[in-house]
């Protein structure tokens, strides 16, 4: 075994450069060159520059008068982020989901969206399906007295539909429309 | 299921296996130094490490020196990766100035990445420096299924070659599996991954001022480089705690769908590498069958499992649809269920939902595939080795059945072999029921079960399977950072690792040997349906059979009380 130690450092040597050292450089190099953006975190700066976040992060929506994301189990920490990992058989998972429902259920008559109950596997999931979205509508429109069909309008906007996943929509690009009063929802669009 | 599910499942099975036999053609004429695509680009690099290692190429080592090589190469390993953990406060690139790790942590660490696991006891981006994640798991990220990969050349080579005494050289082996095979789909992965919008930097966290005005801390990091190979090395180490779920780590439908078919996109075309070895493809076809067999029944079955409304939450105002809770809104039941079944397939270990919220089933699933030893396309090169053992004791058992010599491949399996076989064979139960067994039985250990029930016991199964199988995934739930935990799974992985892979060459080197028997007439075929059979029933039985009573203890016990009210 001892003869072997020569070659098992050389080579353990060698891979450390190439895969440790060169090949994250290379891939960084490329990433910033190409794609600075999203190498950088997909970040979002208000007006001022500042970093209000990152568009692939959930951010925490208390209040009427915002879309307010999955519940996240970690408090939205993003250091580090976390799962809830309740079993279904687990008594404290209907019972939170419970509470959730009757929290929100008060908004509407239809049954709470899955989504709206449930913590995601991150805690940071950024978006919700558009039915989730438009289920919390009626509620954001008696906040911000803006016409339900305008915010309809926004989520079908900010609406994605990969063909290889569920539809899906971004909160914080919603709220940040929302913050902006952008104009597509003051005004109805001209025929 | 909606239209965009099955355009996901279909296009997850084009992109695997589509490839898979140019792949495989490709990934031969590499491994056996053959000019190739990559040659002029990559030979010069080869060359440099031979040199710098002073390594002969040309030498062939028989199964011993094989194996001594091998086992230099991850004790150096692991003491190199030990120390980097324990030290990295000294250690440069620590822009959060993390501490270093405790030492039962960097061992289970430690260990768990130089044999492939890549179980986590730690979350990475609270926990680890960048110079930790990139020199030091980044490296054995490649460098641990490299030497799957070369386990498994030499086993083919055992089984092709004749009264020979050499299976090849093991840092060739290492080299080229390294450079060829992993490196350049890295990179392209990578780039992909970061137009996605998975980080790639060397900054610094950022401080941002939520919308609301809270502080949010943006993590980053090398994040795409890493993620690459922890996809296509069945690595599974996520670069932030909560893996492939993170947004950061797997941010769209479409990264979602290259990152899983990375997972078993090498090992699908190294069943094709193994029939140009022993130049016969009709083996490698009865192999993938039997892999598919596997693995489209284990998908139906979690996918099934996972669509059904939770009676617990029956009840309730809310929409009676299969739980999200653990999965993001990105992937839905359907992308979570794929993923589960196809990282416990391989020994990936990666995930994009967490197990511990599936249901019964679909938890019982992926904890199934691994008791089989992840054999149904598997680890890189660990998964296929594993199949050929499979493979050889189901021509020993159709041997006994007929009452002749067994004979694989015109090489007959005597004593030597099967006892060494049924070595392997012990190597699952021991580490997954002893282990176990040993962990729920003491106050201290068992306490780091977190859900109520049989669940808690699922939780305990699941870790010790996961760690034995070299898989990584876990119920996360499960605390387990303890000492106890972090030595007694890194003895599991050690055991998985190296209680396959001794006897393995020592198979290797023993069929080298042999002389090759013609292919008569009497000879029993290892191609067409009857052997796929025969194989894919020897799996199950064999296999799978030995830990029944355990998951009738938790998985099933928990859906018998969830459905049927027991």
């Amino acid at each position: 075994m001892l003869k072997q130690l020569r070659p098992a450092i050389g080579v353990l040597a060698f891979m450390t450069l190439v895969t440790g050292v060169a090949y994250p450089l290379t891939v960084t190099g490329i990433a910033q060159l190409v794609f600075p953006a999203q190498a950088n975190g997909s970040l979002v700066r208000d007006a001022q520059g500042q970093v209000v976040g990152s568009t692939l992060l959930a951010q925490n929506f208390e209040g009427e008068q915002w879309f307010q994301p999955r519940p996240s189990a970690a408090g939205f920490a993003t250091v580090a982020s976390g799962a809830s990992n309740l079993a279904p058989s687990n008594p404290a998972l209907a019972e939170r989901i419970g509470q959730a429902a009757i929290a929100l259920g008060e908004q509407s008559s239809v049954p709470v969206p899955m989504q709206l109950v449930t913590t995601s596997g991150s805690g940071l999931d950024p978006h919700l399906s558009p039915e989730a979205a438009r289920w919390q509508v009626s509620r954001i429109a008696k906040a911000r007295q803006l016409p339900s069909a305008a915010l309809e309008r926004l989520i079908e906007q900010h609406a994605e539909r990969p063909l290889v996943g569920p539809a899906v929509v971004n909160v914080l690009a919603l709220n940040l429309a929302l913050q902006d009063n952008s104009p597509s929802i003051r005004h109805e669009p001209v025929q | 299921m909606q239209v965009q599910d099955y355009w996901l499942i279909l296009a997850f099975f084009v992109l695997v296996l589509a490839p898979a036999s140019f792949l495989g053609r490709f990934f031969f004429n590499a491994m056996e130094g053959k000019r190739n695509l990559l040659s002029p680009l990559l030979l010069p690099v080869e060359r440099l490490c031979y040199r710098i290692s002073g390594v002969d190429p040309e030498r062939d080592q028989d199964w011993k020196t094989y194996s001594l090589a091998l086992l230099a190469f991850s004790a150096v390993s692991l003491v190199v990766l030990f120390s980097i953990l324990v030290l990295q406060h000294l250690l440069p690139l620590n822009p959060q100035q993390l501490p270093g790790l405790e030492w039962t942590l960097a061992f289970n660490t430690a260990v768990s990445f130089v044999t492939n696991t890549n179980w986590q006891a730690y979350s990475g981006e609270a926990a680890l420096s960048y110079f930790s994640q990139m020199i030091g798991l980044g490296v054995q990220n490649f460098v641990s299924p490299a030497v799957g990969l070369a386990i498994l050349v030499a086993f083919a080579r055992g089984i092709a070659r004749k009264s020979s005494n050499g299976i090849g050289n093991f840092w060739v082996d290492m080299t080229r599996a390294t450079l060829y095979v992993l490196l350049p789909f890295c990179v392209l992965l990578a780039i992909f991954l970061v137009w996605q919008g998975v980080p790639q930097t060397f900054m610094d966290y950022v401080q941002a001022k939520s919308l609301l005005g809270a502080d949010q801390t943006i993590p980053l990091g090398p994040a795409a480089s890493q993620i690459a190979i922890k996809q296509l090395g069945t690595n599974g180490g996520g670069f932030f705690g909560v893996n492939s779920a993170h947004p950061f780590e797997n941010p769209t439908a479409w990264s979602n769908l290259f990152e899983v078919a990375s997972i078993i996109l090498i090992p699908a075309a190294l069943v094709f590498t193994f029939g140009h070895y022993v130049k016969d493809l009709r083996q490698s076809r009865a192999i993938l069958a039997s892999m598919l067999i596997l693995f489209v029944a284990g998908l139906a079955l979690t996918l099934w499992a996972e669509q059904q409304p939770n009676p617990a939450l029956a009840a309730l105002p809310i929409e009676q649809v299969g739980s999200l809770e653990g999965k993001e809104a990105r992937f839905g039941t359907v992308a979570s269920a794929l993923w589960a079944v196809t990282t416990t397939a391989a020994s990936n270990g990666s995930v994009n939902a967490m197990h511990d919220s599936f249901s019964a089933l679909g938890g019982l699933l992926p904890m199934f595939n691994m008791m089989l030893g992840e054999v149904v396309f598997g680890g890189v090169g660990a998964g296929l080795y594993g199949m050929l053992l499979f493979v050889l004791i189901a021509v020993f058992l159709a041997g006994l059945m007929i009452g002749r010599t067994p004979e694989y491949l015109g090489k007959k399996l005597e004593a030597r072999e099967v006892r060494l076989l049924v070595a392997t064979l012990l190597v699952m139960p021991v580490g997954v029921l002893v282990f176990c067994a040993l962990a729920v039985s003491l106050d201290g250990p068992a306490a780091s079960i977190t859900n109520p029930g049989a669940h808690g016991f699922s939780q305990a199964l699941y870790a010790y399977t996961s760690g034995t199988a070299n898989n990584g995934s876990a119920f996360g739930g499960f605390g387990a950072n303890t000492p106890f935990h972090n030595l007694m799974i890194g003895l599991a992985m050690l055991l998985g690792r190296f209680g396959y892979i001794l006897p393995i060459l020592a198979i290797a080197g023993s069929l080298a040997a042999k002389k090759r028997a013609p292919v008569g007439q009497n000879s029993f075929p290892t191609h067409g349906p009857l052997f796929v059979t025969l194989l894919t029933l020897t799996i199950l039985l064999v296999g799978g059979l030995t830990f029944l009573p355990a998951l009738a203890l938790g998985p099933i016990a928990e859906h018998l009380s969830m459905f049927q009210g027991f």
